[in-house]
């Protein structure tokens, strides 16, 4: 029985030799309310890098 | 009173005018020279080049602008600077010449007490045979690099979409046009934008999409690659870009110098020493890009472009510009203060400033070309070293010191890039990047040279929103509206 957890990538193709995301990962990226919870994260994020940057 | 001239109103020359102008009121007088009468948020020209936002909604007229700042507004090109002043008179001066429909092609001379150079890059097509001429786009490939360059993407990528409406299958080649490009970032933006838009055309399958760049591995962009903390380990950004292009079925070139481009074709040589053919029926292929061509003249009437300016036609600034070899090269050698060694009452800011030397490792093929990618100098840094040029000529002009007082060095500051795939709210997912600091510094972060708390990489919805935002935000402040000093660069 077959399995696929992802497109067919080329043996030995550059593409072969990175990650690719899974199910999860991609479920993630766009589920609204995790979301909602990186975009605090990132502007955070933004502000100690220009808080830190300015001098 | 004071004058203050900036040449250039781009993102680091509009923020060191506006800033400048704020603070220092009526009693002093700032003068931006610009040729375009219109100012670009130039990183949503992305999502001009596939047809998601018109050109209108990316530029807005300056003239209201400074009109309403009590900046004095010259639509003209600077053609060189006199920082000794000349025969009869101390007062230093620069030449601009008017491209505005009124008095077109007039010249003139500005003097100045303070001088900032924000001219940005001459998008240099020219350097590769079939790219272009000088600083104009040839026939065969497409641009972001301007609104009405995206403008005009955005319409050879809907002619593309129609062939392969009807059955015809199209080759798109996006990337750097030249060994010796930078700005690796729009063109990776740009081809998960046309990813996204053929799939959301239903015409994926009809196209072979690949990206062609002079980086010596994906994920360098001329940074020397980078490392992000992502589940428990510290990521390098290779692997985090080629995750990107093989989740899409995309294909890469790495270590490419395009050396000519046809109809159709590109030839480029590899890092190995290589040559090789790509065909394409579209291609947006960055242009290298260079200083944008001011001569510096002394007092006496001699040329003394080589002693301000690099031989990229940047300008000197307080860098270490005799590093030598790579192993040598430290975090020190980046400019802190951008004032020019010679001349104390001159900065330049953005792109404009001559680097110290690469911070990618510099290569070239057996045939002695050099394929590397030239530093990025993104927007983020580009304000921010305009405010801190504003700040410091502020503190000089009011008497509070000789020197400048305030610094904006790529070492010791980091740059924030959202990379959009798509623009939709709830549809296609963004990259969103940080990175501290921006030069590596091996002696302060032993190890990767970042501080992995600051060096972050992650995709989702969340960043499209954070680019929409940035996007009416930076708009928002350019335009002056009410709180603009309050939003940060
Ligand atoms: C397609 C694209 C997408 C990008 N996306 C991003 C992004 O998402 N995030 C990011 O941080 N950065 C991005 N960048 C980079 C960013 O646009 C630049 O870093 C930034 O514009 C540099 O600012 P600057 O002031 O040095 O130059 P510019 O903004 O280019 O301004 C230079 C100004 O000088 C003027 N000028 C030229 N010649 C003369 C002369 N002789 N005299 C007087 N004025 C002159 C020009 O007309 C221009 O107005 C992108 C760049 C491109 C091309």
């Amino acid at each position: 029985m077959s399995k696929k957890h992802v497109n067919h990538i080329e043996p030995y193709s550059p593409q072969f030799g990175t990650m690719i995301p899974l199910g999860g990962a991609k479920f993630l990226r766009t589920c609204v309310l995790w979301q909602l919870v990186r975009f605090v994260a990132i502007n955070i994020r933004m502000t100690i890098l220009i808080l830190k940057s300015h001098h | 009173m004071a004058r203050v001239v900036i040449m250039g109103g781009g993102v680091s020359g509009h923020t060191a005018a506006t800033f400048i102008k704020d603070m220092l009121g009526k009693k002093h007088e700032v003068v931006v020279v610009t040729p375009n009468s219109n100012w670009n948020w130039i990183p949503s020209n992305i999502w001009v080049g596939v047809g998601e936002m018109s050109a209108e909604e990316v530029v807005f007229p300056l003239a209201p602008v400074y009109k309403k700042a009590g900046i004095d507004y010259r639509q003209a090109k600077a053609l060189g600077i006199h920082p000794e002043g000349k025969a009869d008179s101390d007062t230093p001066y620069i030449v601009i010449e008017y491209t505005d429909e009124e008095k077109s092609g007039t010249t003139e001379e500005l003097t100045y007490d303070y001088l900032i150079n924000a001219t940005g890059p001459k998008l240099n097509f020219g350097a590769t045979p079939g790219l272009g001429e000088g600083s104009n786009l040839g026939e065969h490939t497409v641009s972001v690099c301007t609104a009405d360059h995206a403008d005009h993407a955005s319409h050879e990528l809907d002619s593309c979409i129609e062939k392969m409406r009807n059955g015809e299958r199209q080759a798109f080649l996006i990337g750097t046009g030249h060994g010796m490009c930078t700005c690796q970032g729009a063109a990776f933006e740009y081809i998960f934008n046309i990813e996204h838009k053929l799939k959301s055309e239903g015409v994926r399958d009809m196209a072979d999409i690949t990206f062609i760049t002079n980086e010596s591995f994906l994920g360098d962009f001329g940074m020397g690659g980078l490392h992000f903390k992502m589940g428990g380990f510290a990521t390098s950004s290779k692997v985090f870009a080629e995750s990107l292009y093989a989740e899409r079925g995309m294909d890469w070139i790495i270590g490419a110098h395009v050396n000519k481009v046809e109809a159709g074709k590109v030839t480029y040589e590899s890092l190995d020493g290589t040559m090789d053919e790509q065909e394409f029926d579209f291609a947006m292929l960055i242009p290298p890009f260079a200083g944008v061509g001011l001569k510096a003249i002394a007092k006496d009437g001699s040329d003394i472009t080589s002693k301000v300016f690099a031989p990229n036609g940047f300008m000197k600034v307080d860098a270490n510009y005799n590093a030598g070899a790579y192993e040598n090269w430290k975090a020190s050698d980046w400019p802190r203060t951008l004032q020019n060694p010679d001349y104390g009452n001159v900065f330049a800011v953005g792109i404009a400033f001559a680097p110290p030397h690469l911070i990618s490792k510099p290569m070239s093929s057996p045939n002695g070309t050099p394929i590397n990618p030239t530093p990025p100098r993104t927007g983020m840094p580009s304000a921010m070293m305009g405010k801190a040029v504003a700040l410091s000529i502020l503190d000089m002009i009011k008497g509070k010191s000789t020197e400048p007082t305030h610094t904006a060095c790529m070492s010791e500051m980091g740059a924030a890039c959202v990379a959009s795939a798509g623009k939709g709210l709830f549809t296609g997912t963004a990259a969103a990047m940080t990175v501290f600091p921006i030069v590596p510094d091996f002696e302060k972060y032993p190890g990767v040279g970042r501080d992995l708390n600051g060096t972050t990489g992650e995709l989702g919805l969340a960043a499209h929103w954070v680019k929409h935002i940035l996007h009416h935000l930076f708009i928002w402040k350019a335009k002056l509206k009410p709180g603009w000093t309050l939003i940060p660069e």
